[in-house]
């Protein structure tokens, strides 16, 4: 039998040196940039703050992930519910999506927070419940609201990965006999993630972007620190630059993250 | 009835596409080690025979039973039918390899694990044990080396190859082909037909839709020729290709050489 070799070879660019000229007088204006901010911003509040300031980045990871992860446990059903669900969860699914979509995060979270919470607080049997603890906090709400938006923004993603599934794919699944179940959880649902993955990554970011919202309802995250700070320390822009930088360190931790688990299944084109 | 010589048997098939009838009553017996080329002009309803052989397709009317036991249907509400028991269809579909036209490999599994997948997963095999056997099949079709490729990285042939691997994997009653070559470059397609024919040679039962007319001719003890959803004319290799009755089929003939 005559093997045919693959046509395409991967040619990869020509690694570009570090000391090309336009890089060397970029890095030389970064290193400049850097200097003066050391040099003639204050920085001495720093190491009080440190401690609560990781503290506030580890709520604001806390408060990311878990929303993630359990929007993205409600987005499947949103998703698989809009492709092959009977009308009127098809209609519910899609409803549910359209209005949180449409709508300001900021929004729905003061609806959840100052209208759902203050609605709790007037019923005894809710006071008295097992429950009363956390509802009197804050980030029940924080955590409902995002993680509602991510369900919802991820449903409509989901959908659009479940229906990209090729038709001959599932086809197959059936031919050999597998069924329904075992077809969703071994074909049907990896396929649809892998699909989904590099559109994941971009929303996980927003969905980072957008926690520091929870700050307006009391929830303690790395922006409300950065806020104390500049209300203790009558500082504007030292803090918020910090800021500024461990968000972006955050979301480049993210991207490479889930660069990896892209390339866990190479994929050509589509 | 059980004969167990029957691989196949599907009686007066009907299937219908909205105004659109594309099986009018087709009838066809496989027996074991039967291998039966399918052709027929496109539209002619080999393709939609074939898939309802495995209930890809929903005949309207008709009965299909394999290795003596007929598939059990009832009637959808809306003038078709409807399998009434669906592990009964899946249980019979693990019977059947099917090899698609388009290879519908699952692109997110290397080719090993495309392999193996309905044995471990749904014939419940140990995955040592699938793996071996695999390694023997992927040994066969020639792609022991590519075992641990994603599909999109290989040929139309390689990938087809693959897919007949993945049929074969769950030891099956009849390999059913529907139309293995057609979505292949032409300088790719005879590494597909050897592995095609080998399996035909050791008497394995197969029904192949196809539009290799010389390679039906080489592999097949028996071709069924298809036309406007009914069997025109069905015989022998040497019989259908050399002593055609029918006018459509020495036309069609004529066009395809």
């Amino acid at each position: 039998m005559s093997e045919v070799q693959a046509p395409v070879t991967y040619v990869p660019p020509k690694a570009r040196s570090l000391f090309e000229p336009h890089r060397l007088v970029l890095m030389a204006v970064a290193a400049g940039l850097v200097f003066c901010m050391a040099w003639f911003m204050r920085w001495d509040w720093l190491p009080r703050y440190q401690e609560r300031l990781i503290y506030g980045v580890g709520q604001t990871l806390l408060m990311l992930f878990s929303t993630a992860i359990v929007g993205f446990l409600f987005a499947v059903p949103l998703g698989l519910a809009q492709v092959t669900g009977p009308r009127p969860l098809a209609w519910a699914a899609r409803g549910f999506c359209t209005l949180i979509r449409g709508t300001p995060l900021l929004l729905q979270l003061w609806l959840l927070y100052y209208g759902l919470g203050s609605l709790f607080a007037q019923y005894p049997e809710i006071r008295s419940s097992f429950l009363w603890p956390y509802l009197r906090q804050a980030w029940p709400y924080g955590f409902a609201a995002l993680m509602l938006s991510f369900a919802a923004y991820e449903g409509e993603v989901m959908r659009g990965a479940f229906a990209g599934v090729p038709k001959g794919e599932l086809e197959a699944a059936r031919a050999y006999g597998m069924g329904r179940f075992t077809l969703f959880r071994r074909i049907w649902l990896p396929r649809a993630v892998q699909r989904a993955l590099p559109t994941l990554t971009g929303e996980t970011v927003l969905q980072l972007k957008s926690t520091p919202l929870v700050a307006t309802v009391t929830v303690v995250d790395v922006y409300a620190i950065i806020s104390r700070v500049r209300q203790e320390t009558y500082l504007t822009y030292e803090p918020l630059l910090l800021l500024a930088l461990i968000y972006l360190c955050l979301t480049g931790m993210l991207v490479y993250a889930f660069k990896l688990l892209e390339n866990r299944i190479p994929n050509r084109g589509a | 009835m059980a004969d167990t010589a029957q691989a196949i048997e599907v009686k007066g098939l009907f299937k219908r596409f909205g105004p659109l009838e594309v099986l009018k009553g087709v009838s066809l017996t496989a027996n074991q080690g039967d291998v039966i080329a399918l052709i027929g002009g496109s539209g002619s309803g080999k393709s939609t025979f074939l898939r309802c052989i495995n209930l890809l397709e929903l005949p309207t009317a008709g009965q299909v039973t394999i290795h003596g036991e007929t598939i059990a249907m009832k009637k959808d509400g809306n003038g078709g039918l409807m399998p009434s028991n669906r592990r009964q269809v899946q249980r019979i579909r693990t019977k059947l390899g099917m090899v698609f036209q388009s290879f519908n490999l699952w692109q997110h599994m290397t080719v090993m694990q495309n392999v193996i997948e309905v044995p471990v997963h749904v014939l419940g095999q140990p995955r040592d044990q699938a793996i071996e056997v695999a390694e023997a099949l992927l040994r066969r079709v020639g792609l022991y080396e590519k075992r641990d490729a994603y599909p999109a990285f290989m040929s139309g042939g390689q990938q087809q190859r693959a897919a007949i691997a993945r049929a074969l994997a769950i030891q099956p009653l009849v390999m059913l082909f529907d139309e293995p070559t057609s979505a292949l470059d032409p300088e790719l397609v005879g590494e597909v037909l050897t592995v095609i024919g080998d399996l035909a040679r050791e008497k394995r039962t197969m029904i192949l839709v196809t539009h290799e007319m010389k390679f039906a001719r080489q592999v097949a003890n028996h071709v069924v020729f298809l036309h406007g959803g009914l069997i025109e004319e069905q015989g022998s290799p040497e019989a259908i290709f050399e002593d055609p009755q029918s006018e459509r089929l020495k036309k069609f003939i004529s066009s395809v050489h």
